[in-house]
């Protein structure tokens, strides 16, 4: 749970007044421009940084400096660039992380984590060897050793390829149903929106928080797309409020948007008005917003965005 | 040892000594400075004439003593001096921060791996030079004064001071420094003032006996302690992390710059 959580640096605010609640074993995607708070914030609750006010807790335990090992102990955070001993091996790195954090049978924790990540046959590679992507499930593989509560990713599945992608997908997927808390920071919005239970979208203020798909209705209004075969010579006799259209647009040569209030009850009667009006329907299909249209809408209309 | 967890200090210092064993900088200065600092005492071993009075040839042990000090100062002094920076530099510093492990179990663990190489080579180094002395020096009073007791227990004390000296202002500059090279150079040019101590009784300024060589020891602990409590204090986990202290600011309530209904919350 994080209450009015505010950081400053001098004047500067790298986050204020932000308040957002997080369950147990929730993906939460965290989501902003560049510069708009969210690594401070990641940083400020896995207890490297201290707010400047407000409160949070995380993984159970209140947020203070007294609390900050016990925090650690629960949590793992995988920043984008893993920041791996490039003159270890990939073993003796995950072998220095199970000692500082103390787990009882190491060996068999770090043969397990790299076989989650399918790095067990590179156990014994230099990690300076490795490609970007094999750093990444390096990362990944310390950020699961510990057996965490709360998981920070950091663009988790920067520089892999879709394949590896999926896979960090998967295993993110299997983390929810272990009951582990992830919260993603990402700038792929289709990744944020297939993963995520709830969003929130940052820029140095938190502007909204929700599921994706309520954050999508909220945000627009429904919308149908029809296509015609030619241009109709008086569309607004046909596009009408009687028919349930609140507003419409033409987009290219005979391709209509219209702005309806409930697309399945308005698709029918525009249909039989079109073909009452002789025209030639190619197509009518619900037009769907995605996360990122919501995100650009959020962060377009933020007046912070122009700073 | 309170509220230090050995395990995880053992961890830092064994993942330390595994980065030295596979950085030939490292390894190559730590083999061939010694062999420099060799080049003086030879030079009173092999040159010193058996013709020149006790009391001049103890003047020019002085020297070899000294040369010998600089041994345990100098060669950790680098290797502190990256070891913080050097991990922000390859971006490791954040992951090792995000751990359980304590500020003290950091620093412990990052000063035992240089101490222990440094000190051990300056011990066979000074064993080196004795053996040399009593069988190859042509002035009797070069062996005679290089492993008379004071000396020796000179050399046991002021060598891991030095070093400790060494590795924690080195580490008090990489703490600050944004730049490899410059904490480097920094650390080594830091490590030198304590030897200024030493050569008060290596130039037979103040005479060595069994307690001038205890007396100066234990003013060396004490610089140890003091410049240990500064490291611990520069070793802030945000100023490491943003480069800066928190700043704790005065008139902020929560929410005042923000009106109520201006974040769009949606329950699932």
């Amino acid at each position: 749970m994080v209450s009015h959580l505010t950081k400053r640096f001098g004047d500067r605010s790298a986050f204020e007044d932000v308040s957002f609640e997080v369950a147990r074993g929730e993906v939460f995607g965290f989501l902003g421009p560049n510069g708009a708070g969210k690594t401070t914030t990641v940083r400020t609750l896995g207890t490297l940084i201290a707010p400047t006010s407000g409160s949070a807790v995380v993984a159970g335990i209140p947020l203070s400096a007294a609390t900050g090992a016990e925090i650690r102990q629960l949590i793992s955070v995988m920043p984008e660039n893993p920041g791996l001993y490039v003159r270890l091996t990939v073993q003796e790195n995950l072998e220095l992380f199970a000692g500082l954090y103390s787990l009882p049978s190491p060996a068999a924790r770090i043969a397990a984590a790299l076989e989650t990540v399918n790095m067990a046959a590179r156990a014994r590679d230099l990690c300076g060897r490795l490609s970007k992507g094999l750093r990444q499930r390096v990362g990944l593989a310390r950020a699961l050793l510990s057996d965490p509560v709360v998981m920070f990713l950091d663009e988790p599945t920067s520089g892999l390829d879709p394949v590896a992608s999926r896979d960090v997908h998967d295993l993110i997927a299997s983390l929810r149903e272990r009951g582990v808390t992830v919260f993603l920071t990402t700038h792929r919005l289709e990744e944020a929106e297939r993963l995520c239970d709830r969003v929130a979208i940052l820029n140095t203020r938190l502007l909204a928080v929700g599921p994706p798909e309520q954050l999508r209705m909220q945000l627009f209004r429904s919308s149908l797309v029809v296509e015609t075969a030619v241009r109709l010579p008086a569309p607004e006799t046909v596009f009408t409020r009687d028919m349930g259209v609140d507003k419409w647009i033409t987009e290219g040569d005979a391709t209509y948007v219209l702005t309806v209030a409930d697309p399945r009850m308005t698709a029918p009667r525009v249909n039989r008005a079109l073909v009452a009006a002789g025209a030639d329907v190619v197509s009518i299909a619900v037009s769907h917003h995605s996360l990122e249209d919501v995100y650009l809408q959020l962060v377009d209309e933020d007046p912070e965005a122009g700073r | 040892m309170i509220g230090l967890d050995l395990g995880r200090l053992g961890a830092v210092a064994r993942k330390e000594m595994r980065e030295y064993r596979r950085t030939p900088f490292i390894v190559g200065a730590m083999l061939v400075l010694p062999f420099i600092f060799l080049i003086n005492p030879a030079i009173v071993i092999f040159v010193l004439s058996a013709a020149i009075k006790p009391a001049a040839a103890a003047r020019d042990v002085g020297s070899t003593f000294l040369v010998l000090l600089v041994v345990p100062a100098v060669i950790p002094a680098t290797i502190a001096a990256y070891s913080v920076v050097g991990e922000r530099d390859q971006g490791t510093l954040e992951p090792l921060l995000s751990t359980p492990v304590r500020r003290g179990e950091i620093l412990i663990g990052k000063a035992l791996a240089p101490v222990i190489p440094s000190v051990g080579i300056a011990y066979l180094l000074f064993a080196l030079v004795v053996i040399l002395a009593h069988f190859f020096a042509q002035n009797p009073a070069v062996a005679a004064t290089l492993s008379d007791g004071p000396h020796v227990l000179a050399q046991a004390l002021f060598a891991p001071l030095l070093a400790v000296w060494s590795i924690g202002v080195g580490t008090a500059i990489s703490t600050r420094a944004s730049d490899v090279r410059v904490a480097q150079q920094l650390g080594t040019l830091a490590s030198l003032p304590p030897l200024a101590v030493t050569a008060l009784v290596s130039f037979q300024i103040v005479p060595l006996g069994v307690w001038t060589a205890v007396g100066f020891g234990l003013g060396l602990l004490v610089i140890d302690i003091a410049m240990w409590r500064v490291v611990a204090a520069m070793f802030d986990r945000e100023r490491l992390i943003t480069g800066s202290r928190a700043v704790k600011t005065t008139g902020v309530s929560p929410g005042d710059s923000v009106g109520p209904g201006q974040v769009r919350r949606i329950q699932a």
